[in-house]
């Protein structure tokens, strides 16, 4: 099994206790869209902002580590207005879809819940799609 | 208690994004690429994922409250709705296009703000002025 998959297999499981931890004890859905939004109109902002204070901590801490340029990498390759439209279209899909990878594809897949299930199924298939017309369409 | 719960719980979730390489379009974009140079890792993401919170979640379910908290959040798993499905679809483009989602957003914001700050503005505007739109 190649080095990245394990990184990835055990980010992956540190991500899982975090979102299964923050609702065994706190009872709070672990998606990261609905915090932001709920930590900018509440209700109950402090717990949110708390959450993305954390998550803003451990990237601080990985500042130190030095390695940035392999955590970013790609990101400094999109241009403004992919970046902008990107961010748009992510904001209000999310919105709409009450999700995004992490409250519907971590917390709902976990809780057993059909319809995170399905809004997964889409979001992926979609982005799948969206890959391949980018980078394959224009070459077929 | 609430809050060192959910500092704890991001500062957890934001080194996984970190370690499984989630911050990183390009990583996003070639787990996205079927077609071309496919990279499995983020399966691996996922699938660890799934599969340390599902414990978690069962064991919440046999509590009737948590620990530091009123109430376990019940969303509504049943029904499907068309706007879910378009908004899981619109959020799919946007994902395919910059390989970036909500979380790895908050996470290159501090490692790289100037580069995520476009991204991150458009996304909150977009996430407010759809729920504006919504409360209507």
């Amino acid at each position: 099994m190649p080095d990245s998959w394990l990184l990835s297999l055990g980010g992956g499981v540190l991500i899982g206790l975090a979102a299964g931890g923050l609702y065994f004890l706190a009872g709070e859905i672990a998606g990261v869209t609905g915090i932001v939004r709920r930590a900018f109109i509440g209700p109950e902002r402090v717990w949110r902002v708390a959450f993305l204070g954390g998550m803003a901590a451990a990237a601080l801490a990985w500042l130190l580590t030095g390695n940035v340029g392999a955590a970013t990498a790609g990101l400094h390759d999109l241009s403004l207005w992919t970046l902008i439209g990107a961010g748009l279209l992510v904001g209000v899909g999310t919105d709409l879809g009450n999700g995004c990878t992490s409250g519907h594809g971590v917390c709902g897949l976990s809780r057993l819940s059909p319809r995170s299930l399905a809004a997964v199924m889409v979001f992926m298939a979609v982005a799948v799609l969206t890959v391949w017309i980018i980078r394959h369409a224009g070459a077929a | 208690m609430r809050t060192l719960v959910a500092f704890l719980a991001g500062l957890t979730f934001g080194f996984g994004l970190l370690v499984s390489g989630m911050s990183s379009p390009d990583k996003v974009l070639a787990f996205l690429d079927l077609a071309g140079a496919w990279d499995p890792s983020l399966a691996f993401v996922m699938g660890g994922a799934v599969l340390s919170a599902t414990p978690l979640f069962w064991l919440a379910r046999r509590r009737q409250r948590p620990l530091a908290g009123e109430t376990y959040d019940q969303p509504d798993t049943r029904l499907v709705a068309k706007r879910l499905i378009g908004g899981a679809g619109l959020f799919g483009i946007g994902w395919g296009v910059a390989g970036i989602c909500p979380g790895p957003a908050v996470v290159d914001l501090v490692l790289a703000p100037a580069a995520t700050i476009p991204f991150v503005a458009a996304m909150i505007a977009g996430i407010l002025v759809s729920a504006r739109l919504r409360s209507r």
